[in-house]
């Protein structure tokens, strides 16, 4: 089984490979990625399967012994990560080969489209299956220079522009980053994320919370936590449909996956809950009032998607099993949801030849299907029950409440509040772009003066047919969506064990304990300091591989 | 662990100059920031190697004796991404400035409506908001360089490479396809269609 697990990131890696070699070969291009990402789905469900049942799993690449070589470690969270995060991509890398194939590529230059997006996979996997802090900076960098050549696709200028303000506030967060490794090893000697837990104690408390706090930077820059945000909806909105898809839906997720591992599992003493708490608040209600003030579809989604990272702040932030539990449902529920709402957006876009809300009208009449699959995940985006938002918020919410601090009232109030408005904006949206019919009543026209000189920041484009492979692709994630509220019992069940899991720590010798054959043979001595020392030939050969 | 005060001064330095330097509107200094940053977290990374000792090839020496290997190699791989960013993020301010004549950081015009909603003759802002061409802030400027053009741009009849090219006045405007010269400069090996021939 665990043969399985390197190939989740090479198999990518040589996709794209391949990719760059038919870079003149559009269908050959379309062929490989497609397999590629199946494939990875498949091996990712095979290893979602025997890791929920067994033990979890940890490989050490080029067979060094564990704590030096590079580990690559999945345990549930992250097979259901890689699971989930390639459903996604192959779901939107159908819905772009439609859209390429029907616009002649004028917007995606042909030969590097694909590979920078098997690259992007092959980082995002990385980070998910990291077992040390070194190579999750490594995944990092992988995704987030893929995502920098997807951003700027095409280099117009309104995307060069918004993508100086991405890359630039990604350097910054990447060094940050750099930096808490470089103060992790100098505190601790391992960038090993077990071994990390287990030698944190040993640190006193303000050292601790310096690393902390620096490795919270960090992620809440990638995640889009309030303060830290607003990149976020002024670079997203001007990247092509389906690549602000798969951001909004992966990239803030991967910021929120290190959040997870470093609340849980490296700090597991040193607390940092009602910062955290505040955070939320402010990322909840903020990112929706941006929302709310907005009349552009990507942006008003954008806005949504920073508020409802407040939410899996929150979760992470009460800290008992239950609320990470939710927290890992919600996030699964939103990196699919985001993703599909975005899909259809992009089909609005192509319908319509717009995305402002205020130019887009009659959609209703004109293109029944955009409207249901627009509605149905705004609705769940927004909370309602059945869907699985409202069931992700619930599990938050019910979880706030059992620990009963007046802290988490308030926090349950705003998250009520924030679903609420998400609501309304997109349910604005909806009666505008939707119900409106061609001819304006005098009631439209004053709440489209109302609403005033709102930025109709959407370019206006050629109405276009949608070929019906993208059609297809956002109806499967549709389907994926209504399927999270259908089997919300297995999925439900699996996060919970997660959240159990999360809250253990998971030491060295597990790690060790998952691949016998190698870990014993070179001597791992009980002292540490010469088990260190007398290591270092093996690892720095074995972290050799790295450059 | 024993550590060299120079390096931890040094270290700092750059840190500061690096957050200052990023801090600034022109591309080209975000990016001097950034490489300045760069060298500082590697350095952080060297320092808390401890102290140097024999270079640690196996069985070469008493592994008491000799420096830890893990930061430097931790290091390396952090040049390298530093390199491969940088070079990425030269092509995109070469563009920039193609595109726009200048390599300062715009708001974003979306932003700067919703502030000003409800004010009125606010006609302005857009004025506010771009900087004129020929009151811009550019390294570039006068500087007589290579077009960037889009490879294999003949075979994909529907890009339309819309920048204004960058060539003298008096040059004849031909188009999208005139070849660059030798040397005209490095882009990033990821950029969509920058590149030079």
């Amino acid at each position: 089984m665990s043969a399985l697990v390197p190939l989740l990131v090479t198999l990518p890696l040589l996709g794209a490979a391949l990719t760059l070699i038919f870079g003149r070969r559009r269908r050959s291009q379309v062929t490989v990625s497609i397999i590629t990402l199946t494939v990875v789905f498949v091996i990712a469900a095979i290893l979602l399967v025997s890791v929920d049942s067994g033990e979890s799993i940890a490989v050490s690449v080029g067979g060094w012994p564990i704590p030096f070589g590079i580990v690559l470690y999945v345990d549930r969270l992250a097979a259901l990560l890689v699971t989930v995060s390639s459903v996604v991509l192959l779901a939107v890398l159908l819905f772009s080969v439609g859209q390429g194939a029907a616009d002649g590529d004028d917007d995606t230059p042909v030969s590097i489209f694909h590979p920078s997006y098997l690259i992007l996979s092959a980082g995002i996997f990385t980070a998910f299956i990291a077992g040390d802090l070194f190579n999750l900076y490594v995944g990092f960098e992988i995704l987030l220079v893929a995502s920098y050549v997807l951003i700027t696709l095409g280099s117009t200028e309104s995307r060069i522009r918004t993508g100086v303000v991405y890359i630039v506030v990604s350097l910054v967060s990447s060094i940050l980053f750099l930096a808490a490794i470089a103060a992790i090893y100098g505190a601790l000697g391992t960038v090993n994320m077990a071994q990390i837990a287990e030698r944190m104690n040993e640190l006193p408390q303000d050292v601790q919370l310096v690393l902390h706090l620096l490795l919270l930077v960090a992620f809440s820059i990638k995640a889009a936590v309030f303060p830290l945000s607003f990149w976020l909806p002024d670079s997203y909105p001007t990247a092509p449909a389906p690549v602000t898809a798969v951001f909004a839906g992966l990239l803030t997720k991967v910021g929120v996956y290190a959040l997870i591992r470093t609340e849980t599992q490296l700090f597991a003493d040193s607390s940092v809950n009602v910062l955290l708490l505040i955070v939320a608040l402010a990322t909840l209600v903020i990112g929706v009032l941006g929302a709310v003030a907005q009349a552009e579809l990507k942006r008003i989604l954008s806005f949504t998607l920073v508020s409802h990272v407040g939410y899996m702040v929150f979760g992470l932030a009460i800290a008992t099993p239950a609320a990470i539990g939710a927290t890992i449902y919600y996030m699964v529920h939103h990196i699919i949801v985001q993703t599909t709402l975005f899909l259809a957006v992009g089909l609005i876009e192509r319908r319509a030849g717009s995305t402002s809300i205020l130019r887009v009208k009659g959609l209703m009449r004109a293109a029944p299907v955009i409207a249901v699959l627009y509605f149905i995940p705004a609705i769940n985006l927004g909370g309602l029950p059945p869907f699985s938002g409202f069931i992700g918020k619930y599990a938050l919410f019910d979880a706030a409440a059992e620990v009963g601090t007046p802290l988490m009232m308030v926090l349950i109030v705003a998250g009520i509040l924030t679903s609420l408005l998400t609501l309304y904006a997109l349910m604005r949206a909806w009666n505008l772009a939707f119900w409106r019919e061609e001819d304006d009543s005098a009631e439209t026209a004053a709440r489209i003066s109302h609403l005033g000189n709102a930025p109709a920041a959407g370019v206006q484009t050629r109405r276009r047919v949608i070929p019906l492979i993208m059609t297809a692709a956002t109806t499967g994630m549709v389907a994926v969506t209504v399927s999270l509220t259908v089997f919300a019992g297995p999925l439900y069940d699996v996060c919970t064990r997660i959240g159990d899991a999360l809250l253990q720590p998971v030491y060295i010798s597990q790690l060790e304990g998952a691949t016998p054959d190698r870990a014993t043979q070179e001597g791992v001595g009980h002292d540490r300091a010469t088990q260190d020392r007398a290591a270092q030939g093996e690892a720095r050969q074995a972290t050799g591989v790295q450059p | 662990m024993t550590v060299s005060l120079t390096l931890i001064v040094i270290m700092a330095v750059l840190f500061a100059c690096g957050v200052y330097a990023m801090l600034e509107r022109s591309l080209t200094r975000v990016l001097i920031g950034f490489l300045l940053l760069g060298n500082a977290a590697n350095l952080l990374l060297l320092i808390v190697m401890g102290r140097p000792g024999v270079a640690p090839f196996f069985g070469s020496a008493d592994p008491a004796e000799m420096s830890d290997p893990l930061p430097q190699a931790l290091t390396l791989t952090a040049i390298v991404i530093t390199f491969a960013v940088s070079a990425f993020l030269l092509a995109l301010i070469y563009r920039s400035w193609q595109l726009g004549q200048q390599d300062t950081l715009q708001d974003d015009l979306a932003d700067i409506a919703i502030r000003d909603r409800g004010a009125e003759a606010e006609d302005v802002m857009e004025d506010d908001a771009v900087t004129p061409a020929d009151t811009a802030t550019t390294d570039f400027v006068g500087v007589d360089t290579a077009p960037i053009v889009v490879l294999h741009a003949r075979d994909f009849s529907s890009i339309r490479d819309d920048a204004p090219t960058d060539r003298r006045a008096s040059d004849p405007g031909d188009g999208k396809t005139g070849p660059g010269s030798a040397g005209s400069g490095s882009t990033g090996s990821g950029d969509p269609e920058g590149g030079d021939r």
